[in-house]
């Protein structure tokens, strides 16, 4: 038997490895794929709890952040075409004004 | 053979994640990305979490990470560059990231009534999710498909060579 507290400290190494990655990389689209990373790591507390109290709304909240974070990934894919369009760059250190 | 599985997959994910830090190339965090999304599903298949997990394959490993591939594949993303970073990071964002691992571990490690999960554990089915997201959910199941819908038509209206290309090019 695994004790369920496993999970949830696996859970809370993944978001802090999204935040770590958020806050180091200087790639555009690798910040993007840090914040899918602390989605997939509140995602595994999510089911694990559900498991804990033996409920189905856990996962299917799950469902929906997976919703939400396919529909985030198309939006936020095509910012990030806009933006490279109007800077040609990818680098967020060069992308520091709100205006084109 | 639940603990062998937990400890290989789970050694796979941070695995991944760290990889994904590690990496200068996009298409190599993109790749680890995926590892890690897949051994994920199989800590779900472990939770009992079946649909969960064939839809964390379906949906995120594969048509997020297509999506990302493609886009790191179109723009023709070069390795980063390595700079500084921002001094904000630095001074505040680092230890805030310790302390809210810290806080989080200890909640957790502290927690007394947790269970535990074996693998002759009952399965959610299917049939049991579907049953409450279509009867007691069915709103909330419904306005999402009008935000998917406005997701297509957001991304479609700002990946469009528009007015702000234009402006540019002159």
């Amino acid at each position: 038997m695994i004790p369920l507290s496993w999970y949830l400290l696996l859970s809370a190494v993944l978001f802090s490895l999204g935040i770590v990655g958020f806050l180091i990389k200087r790639n555009l689209i690798t910040v993007f794929m840090s914040i899918e990373l602390m989605l997939n790591g509140v995602n595994l507390s999510f089911v694990t709890f559900a498991h804990e109290w033996h409920l189905v709304k856990g996962q299917i909240f799950v469902f929906f952040v997976m919703v939400v974070a396919a529909a985030e990934a198309a939006v936020g894919l095509a910012i990030i075409i806009a933006v490279f369009r109007a800077r040609s760059t990818l680098a967020v250190d060069r992308i520091d004004l709100m205006k084109l | 053979m639940h603990l062998i599985l937990f400890i290989v997959f789970a050694g796979f994910c941070l695995a991944g994640a760290i990889n994904l830090l590690l990496q200068t190339h996009p298409i190599n965090s993109a790749l680890s990305l995926v590892v890690v999304m897949s051994s994920l599903a199989v800590l779900y298949l472990l939770l009992g979490a079946e649909f969960l997990a064939a839809a964390q394959i379906i949906v995120y490993a594969g048509a997020i990470m297509v999506l990302f591939t493609f886009v790191v594949m179109l723009l023709n993303a070069g390795r980063e560059e390595r700079t500084l970073g921002s001094r904000a990071a630095k001074a505040i964002g680092f230890p805030a990231t310790v302390v809210i691992l810290g806080v989080i571990a200890t909640v957790i490690l502290k927690a007394q009534n947790l269970g535990g999960a074996t693998l002759s554990d009952p399965i959610t089915s299917t049939e049991d999710l579907s049953r409450v997201l279509f009867h007691e959910l069915l709103l909330p199941f419904e306005v999402t498909s009008v935000l998917i819908l406005i997701a297509i038509l957001g991304a479609v209206a700002l990946a469009r060579p528009g007015d702000g290309e234009r402006r540019v090019s002159k």
